[in-house]
C-alpha cells in the first residue's frame, strides 16, 4: 500500500466528520486536492481494502441481543459454494472458513447469527442448516456471554 | 427510535455516496434534508445507536496479520487467564462464550511471524493450549440488520 493510502486509512479509520463536505476535510488533513481524495477511495472500495462506506450499528442497541458464532463441518468440496449461499442470508453478518484442528475443533465454517432472543436466533440456525442440507457432518452454536476485551482495529 | 431514524440506520449501512456534498445526496435518496440527516447521525451516533460512520477497511487487504483464537478454560480460573491474555496488545478483541471453548480472541499484527509468538507466549503463561484458526476464504455477506 502507498504512503498516500495509507495516511488517508490513518485519516478515515476513526470515521468521517459530520459535515456537508466530509471529504474535503479528510482531504485537507492528508494534503491532497477532494479530486484525488475521492479518486483513492473509489480504487480502494474498488479492490475491496474498503468493504463498505456506511453507518455501523449497535447490535444490542437495535434489540439484536442473542448474537450466536454458528459453526459447521462442512464437506470440502462444498465449502466455497455453500459458505457464498449462507453469507446471502439476511442474518448472518460474517461467513468465513477456517481450518478444522481435529480432533478438537471439527468445523470448518463460521457463521455470526444475529437475532433478537434465542428463539429467533435458533430459527435463524435451522435456516443455515436447511441451506447446508446433506454438506453437513456436524454443526454447533455459540452464544456471546460477554465481551471481555474490544479495541477494535487499528492501522 | 422514530420513523426518520430508522430509515437513516436501514438505508446507511452502505453505499455513502463519493462526492462533493454526500450527505445532501444520501439524504435525497432517504426523503430528508442534509442538514436533517447529519443532526439525526449525531444524534444516533452519540447515543450509541450507531458504533461509527465511514469507510469499514479490511485490515487484512490493507496488510496486517489476523487471526481467531480459541481457548478451554477451566471457569475458575477464567479471569486470570482473561487478564493475561487480554494484556497483549495484540489481541484486538476477546469475547466469552457459551461453550467448552469458551474464550475466543482476534490476533492482530503487522507480521504473520508474530502471530505465532504470541500465541506461544500465551500458551506458556496460561498454561493452555490455543487453537489458531485464521480465515481461509471470507464469503460476502452485505450487512442488514433492520432497526
Amino acid at each position: 500500500m502507498n504512503a498516500l493510502d495509507e495516511k488517508i486509512v490513518r485519516a478515515t479509520q476513526a470515521g468521517l466528520p459530520l459535515v456537508a463536505e466530509p471529504y474535503a476535510e479528510i482531504a485537507k488533513e492528508v494534503g491532497v486536492s477532494q479530486e484525488e481524495l475521492l479518486s483513492r477511495l473509489k480504487a480502494m472500495l474498488a479492490d475491496g481494502r474498503i468493504r463498505r462506506i456506511g453507518a455501523v450499528p449497535n447490535h444490542y442497541a437495535l434489540g439484536y441481543t442473542a448474537n450466536a458464532m454458528s459453526v459447521w463441518d462442512v464437506a470440502d468440496a462444498e465449502v466455497d459454494r455453500l459458505g457464498a449461499a449462507v453469507g446471502a442470508l439476511p442474518f448472518v453478518s460474517h461467513c468465513y472458513r477456517r481450518p478444522r484442528r481435529l480432533p478438537d475443533w471439527p468445523y470448518n465454517l463460521f457463521a455470526m447469527v444475529h437475532g433478537r432472543d434465542r428463539a429467533d436466533t435458533g430459527r435463524h440456525i435451522e435456516a443455515i442448516r436447511r441451506v447446508l442440507g446433506d454438506a453437513v457432518k456436524g454443526s454447533d452454536a455459540l452464544y456471546s456471554v460477554r465481551i471481555l476485551k474490544k479495541t477494535g482495529l487499528r492501522l | 427510535m422514530d420513523e426518520s431514524e430508522r430509515r437513516v440506520v436501514n438505508g446507511l449501512q452502505g453505499g455513502f455516496p463519493l462526492c462533493r456534498r454526500p450527505f445532501a445526496a444520501a439524504a435525497r435518496t432517504l426523503g430528508m434534508q442534509e442538514k436533517e440527516l447529519m443532526g439525526r447521525m449525531g444524534k444516533l451516533l452519540s447515543e450509541g445507536t450507531l458504533t461509527r460512520f465511514g469507510p469499514m477497511y479490511d485490515a487484512e487487504r490493507l496488510g496486517g496479520a489476523f487471526t481467531l483464537c480459541a481457548m478451554s478454560v477451566p471457569p475458575a480460573d477464567f479471569e486470570r487467564v482473561a487478564q493475561l491474555v487480554n494484556a497483549h496488545p495484540e489481541v484486538a478483541h476477546n469475547y466469552e462464550r457459551a461453550h467448552r471453548y469458551n474464550m475466543w480472541f482476534v490476533l492482530a499484527a503487522a507480521q504473520r511471524g508474530r502471530l505465532a509468538e504470541v500465541i506461544t507466549a500465551i500458551e506458556a503463561e496460561t498454561g493452555y493450549p490455543v487453537l489458531d484458526l485464521p480465515r481461509q476464504e471470507e464469503y460476502f455477506v452485505e450487512l442488514k440488520l433492520s432497526a
